[in-house]
């Protein structure tokens, strides 16, 4: 079952916020999708390797070579707050 | 001559041969799209002015004899999750209403390179989140061949431009089924390549491990143009393949002799639609008739195939959809208290409910305690999907099977319980979590005149002998042409 | 009897890579761009773009491993750890958590007590985050993503240190091991070597470790001293207090002397980890660590002793030399050039470390140049110039590089051969000077010195004062 307490924390996590109302719902949908994930422990998976690519790639690798130029203007320009060539956030504090 | 009744290889060879100008065609779909839209609503953005340049340039190239290939004039729509420099790529979601790349995804830049005329972009589930297009933040996409149903998706608006005549051909991405399945309900082809086969480069990720881009065409000839044209080796995405075998055109023969093709018993059974199976089933014995040997056996593990997807692609996009949070593009909640507040009122109120659903779901799959009992047994759970195929292609050429278990659902039926709408995508998850190609072709309509799809999958980097089975069913049926009458 | 308590140290060490470009992308890596002017695509987190990993930063982190004598992974993989934080354009920093590439490594430093083996835990490659500026006028911040995507290399130690002296020995010891490969400058106060200490405390001859606490934000060696000293008081103070220490991260303050705990309530520190889908595995085979390796430079000990045999220049002088490997080249293609390594060795020992103190530099950033300290030698020992204008000339040399020879010439500055010049000038000091005159001739033969100090002047010291001697004792006779 998942809590309430659940729910905030993965809100936390995922930085959401829901109505009383969506999280109820959410929690609910949460608990049966769940359950339904539940039915892969039918399967016995011991010494199965995960399987986290589809083929094991390995070894793709850049050199070491400046290719980029200045593409200031164009990466700032769908920022929602931009100031002096940065992108504005709220004040943060370390 | 009605231009929009071309398929996009027709077309071009019109072109070439200066019996029609590019500026003709894309002036011709824009005539339909003038019609249409407004009732099937398949683009969020159609950029006619930018067309009309695009098809000068290209028609003076194609003049000019620099511009050649199959596709060269062709005027075409791309899937709102795949980047185009200048013009907006939405993901149909609220958090990226404004957003504008400053840079063209590598399949878009194939396809320019091939002297395709990009139209615009095409509607779909929010996020590729979906299977009906009904969870796009700018509203639905109607079904050209019944408007009362839903085109599919997440690729709907890519099916349904294709099917209606608004756009020659689309790219669409498939991460679970969202080129195939919406094919299937559109009665247009729809193929996902072998994973790594069409860079992602400019795709906008839903799940990594997963996604593929792949073309949406109104038959198997158009279809095999435009995967030609895709897939290339691309530096700038890792998990890109380096192909030699993609003379797809050349691919198309009818021969079929010999072909063993298996047919999973596991797909025939509970939950699938009578009409779809003898539809089906019918197109099983067409290409039998044509010399393909038919088998039937027990594929295994299909019914494991949904929670696993569902668990890994919720993972993966809770990840990356961490990086939509009001600071660097698109929406920004207008009021907040801070930092935190600013990121939990933008994406609470920027992202769909499905969307936030899937994000909670993984975010909650990967957290510290759950990683190992959800997270990596769904991983372990691929590995033994993926074996059981490799069994499957030790003893045939493909798999032959339904698309989708029903033909396209009315509007407004699927949303409320997603789990019944989860199991729409029982047979084409499978393909993505193996890394497999696999193709959708119509194979007929319903009572409802809703068409039926095929699919047909292949082992990893068989797209040739997919596209030669796909090709055969078509001669066989007498060719599909979608669009034609609509 | 009051209690003892034994203070425990790890440390994660990071270590900025360098690199021309970032670990996933083609900007540069260089200091001092406006903002942003060193991102693209992949470094901001734009939609759509995908890392692909810089084959160097590979290549860097293995050298590293072997040297600290680690196992290197033949097959590593990086994952994502997730947070949201602005600096961070993906809200996931690409790291290594489940594969890193080397593992189990050691290093050996000098004690009081004799020499002492610190344990690494592991090495991992990793992505660094971008900048955070607090904007003077508005309560905002603005971020700069040119830092963002530079590579990393995490050295964790195990927690085998138990005091700052340790920890001091360990961190030198890394950085010059690095700086030999040159794998980084490894600079504390510019951030491109930084130090996260993890500290516990335990009566002395307990068996279990104490909670521990991890201290951010220390750039230099004292504030690492002081923070050490700082946290295990503070720690003694709340065990003695019958309190508990509560696992967190604190970030000191080096001009309060003091730490604060740096958690929220909306920092969950659950990041999540998971293998990144959009990276390929780095597999590292036998061959390919053959070439590392046998690519390695000679670190310090081996030279060192190479050194006592090699050249005939004090031990004290071998030991700081070779503290830089940076100084260590110098010193051997002026040794080479010059072929007078004992003067090399002068230079370096006397003016070059002077003038490093004397402007705050580390050896690292000595600009001149081997071949122009062996010109300056060479001018000396030809006696185009006198020791004193050598002086003046190597300042110059010291900051610019220019060459001696040249800039001789330029100004002017080589002695003054010339008998008859010297010769009115000395005439014009005797006469200037009529006591110190009388007292040489009185047989104060010391009264000489002043008369060749008021020659040298006179010449600007451009006179060779041997020259000056002697034609000083010629007229002074007459």
């Amino acid at each position: 079952m998942i809590t309430d307490e659940t729910m905030e924390y993965v809100g936390i996590l995922a930085k959401l916020e829901l109505s009383p109302k969506e999280r109820e719902a959410a929690r609910k949908d949460m608990d049966g999708m769940l359950q339904y994930i539940d039915k892969l422990n039918e399967l016995d998976t011991t010494g199965v390797e995960p399987m986290s690519h589809v083929f094991p790639i390995k070894n793709v690798f850049r050199e070491d070579i400046v290719t980029n130029g200045d593409e200031s203007e164009k990466l700032l320009k769908n920022a929602p707050g931009e100031k002096d060539g940065m992108f504005v956030v709220p004040r943060t504090f370390d | 001559m009605n231009i929009p009744e071309l398929t996009a290889v027709e077309l071009s060879a019109k072109i070439k041969a200066g019996e029609v100008t590019a500026m003709q065609a894309v002036e011709a779909v824009l005539e339909k799209a003038a019609q249409k839209e407004d009732l099937l609503h398949c683009y969020v953005t159609l950029d006619a002015d930018g067309a009309r340049k695009r098809a000068e340039q290209v028609q003076k190239k194609i003049e000019a004899g620099e511009m050649t290939g199959p596709l060269a004039g062709v005027p075409a729509a791309v899937k709102d999750n795949i980047c185009t420099e200048g013009m907006l790529t939405t993901c149909s979601s609220k958090i990226l209403g404004n957003f504008v790349p400053a840079f063209s995804a590598q399949a878009v830049r194939e396809l320019e390179n091939a002297g395709v005329v990009i139209l615009g972009k095409t509607n779909m589930d929010e996020f590729a989140m979906g299977s009906t297009t009904e969870t796009s933040a700018f509203g639905i996409t109607r079904n050209p061949c019944n408007t009362e149903h839903v085109p599919g998706g997440s690729s709907g608006g890519s099916a349904a431009a294709v099917a209606s005549g608004e756009c020659f051909f689309a790219l669409g991405s498939d991460t679970g089924g969202s080129i195939r399945q919406p094919a299937s309900f559109c009665g247009v082809v729809g193929l996902k390549p072998t994973y790594g086969t069409v860079s992602r480069y400019g795709l906008i990720a839903y799940a990594s491990s997963l996604d593929q881009i792949g073309p949406l065409t109104k038959d198997v000839t158009d279809c095999a143009a435009v995967l030609e044209a895709l897939a290339k080796h691309d530096a700038k995405d890792s998990t890109s393949v380096e192909r030699e075998d993609t003379g797809f055109l050349a691919a198309l023969t009818e021969d079929v002799k010999g072909m063993r093709v298996g047919i999973p018993r596991d797909y025939f059974g509970e939950g699938l639609n009578p009409g779809v199976k003898e539809a089906v089933l019918q197109a099983a014995k067409a290409l039998e008739e044509k010399g393909a040997v038919l088998e039937e056996f027990d594929l295994n593990l299909v019914d494991y195939a949904i929670p696993a997807y569902y668990t890994i692609a919720a993972a993966e996009a809770s990840s990356n959809l961490e990086r939509f949070d009001g600071i660097k593009y698109g929406y920004r909640t207008a009021e907040y208290e801070g930092l935190h507040n600013m990121y939990k009122k933008t994406r609470s109120e920027g992202f769909g409910a499905e969307v936030k659903r899937r994000i909670m779901l993984g975010s909650f799959v990967l957290s510290s305690g759950y990683y190992d009992a959800y997270y990596l047994k769904a991983l372990r759970v691929r590995a033994l999907i993926k074996k059981a195929f490799d069994a499957a292609f030790e003893k045939y050429d493909i798999i032959l099977g339904p698309t989708a278990p029903t033909t396209a659902p009315g509007l407004g039926t699927s949303l409320s319980d997603p789990i019944k709408m989860y199991l729409g995508d029982i047979y084409t998850i499978a393909a993505n979590l193996a890394g497999l190609p696999a193709i959708s072709v119509p194979c007929g309509k319903d009572a409802k005149g809703l068409p039926i799809g095929l699919q047909l999958i292949g082992d990893c980097f068989q797209e040739r002998k997919l596209l030669r089975a796909a090709y055969a069913y078509e001669r066989a049926a007498g060719g599909f042409r979608a669009g034609k009458e609509a | 009897m009051e209690k003892q308590y034994e203070t425990v140290i790890g440390l994660e060490v990071h270590v900025e890579l360098a690199t021309k470009t970032k670990i996933f992308c083609g900007c540069s890596t260089a200091f001092g761009g406006a903002p942003n002017t060193h991102t693209c695509p992949v470094c901001t987190g734009m939609p759509g773009s995908l890392p692909v990993l810089n084959k160097q930063v590979v290549e860097y982190a293995v050298a590293v491993g072997l040297a600290v004598n680690c196992e290197i992974s033949k097959s590593s993989r990086f994952d994502r750890k997730n947070y949201f934080y602005p600096d961070n354009p993906q809200n996931y920093q690409i790291s290594q958590l489940y594969f890193p590439i080397c593992k189990n490594g050691h290093v050996e430093i000098e004690t009081p007590s004799g020499n002492k083996k610190i344990g690494i835990h592991e090495i991992h490659m990793e992505e660094d985050a971008g900048k955070l500026i607090h904007d003077e006028w508005e309560e905002v911040s603005l971020v700069d993503y040119n830092r963002s995507g530079v590579p990393l290399i995490e050295i964790v130690s195990k927690p085998d240190m138990r005091n700052a002296d340790e920890v001091i020995a360990y961190l030198e010891k890394l950085r010059q091991t690095i700086q030999y490969i040159g794998a980084s400058d490894c600079k504390l106060q510019e951030g491109s070597m930084r130090a996260d200490v993890n500290i516990s405390v335990r009566e002395e001859g307990a068996e279990e470790l104490g909670i521990r606490t991890e201290m951010k934000n220390l750039n230099s060696f004292k504030a690492i001293t002081r923070a050490i000293e700082g946290e295990r008081a503070r720690q003694i103070a709340v065990l003695e207090g019958g309190g508990v220490i509560v696992q967190e991260t604190r970030r000191w303050d080096d001009v309060k002397e003091s730490s604060y705990p740096m958690r929220s309530k909306e920092d969950a520190q659950d990041y999540r980890y998971f293998p990144d889908p959009d990276l390929a595995q780095v597999e590292i085979d036998d061959a390919w660590i053959m070439r590392i390796k046998a690519s390695l430079p000679e670190f310090r000990d081996a030279k060192m002793e190479r050194y006592k045999k090699e050249f005939a220049i004090p031990e004290y002088d071998i030991s700081l030399i070779t503290a830089s490997k940076h100084m260590a080249d110098l010193f051997e293609a002026a040794a080479a050039i010059s072929g007078q390594p004992k003067k090399v060795s002068n230079w370096l020992m006397g003016e070059t470390l002077r003038l490093l103190k004397e402007k705050e530099m580390d050896a690292e950033d000595i600009r001149f140049s081997p071949e122009n300290l062996a010109e300056l030698i060479g001018l000396v020992d030809e006696k185009v110039i006198t020791s004193s204008v050598a002086k003046e000339v190597f300042e110059v040399m010291f900051e610019s590089n220019v060459s001696p020879g040249a800039y001789v010439e330029e100004k002017g500055l080589k002695t003054v051969g010339d008998v008859g010049a010297l010769q009115k000038t000395v005439e014009k000091v005797i006469a200037e000077n009529p006591q110190s005159v009388a007292d040489y001739r009185n047989g104060k033969e010391k009264a000489i010195g002043f008369l060749v100090g008021q020659t040298m002047k006179a010449m600007q010291g451009k006179a060779d004062p041997g020259m000056v001697n002697s034609l000083l004792k010629e007229l002074l006779v007459k």
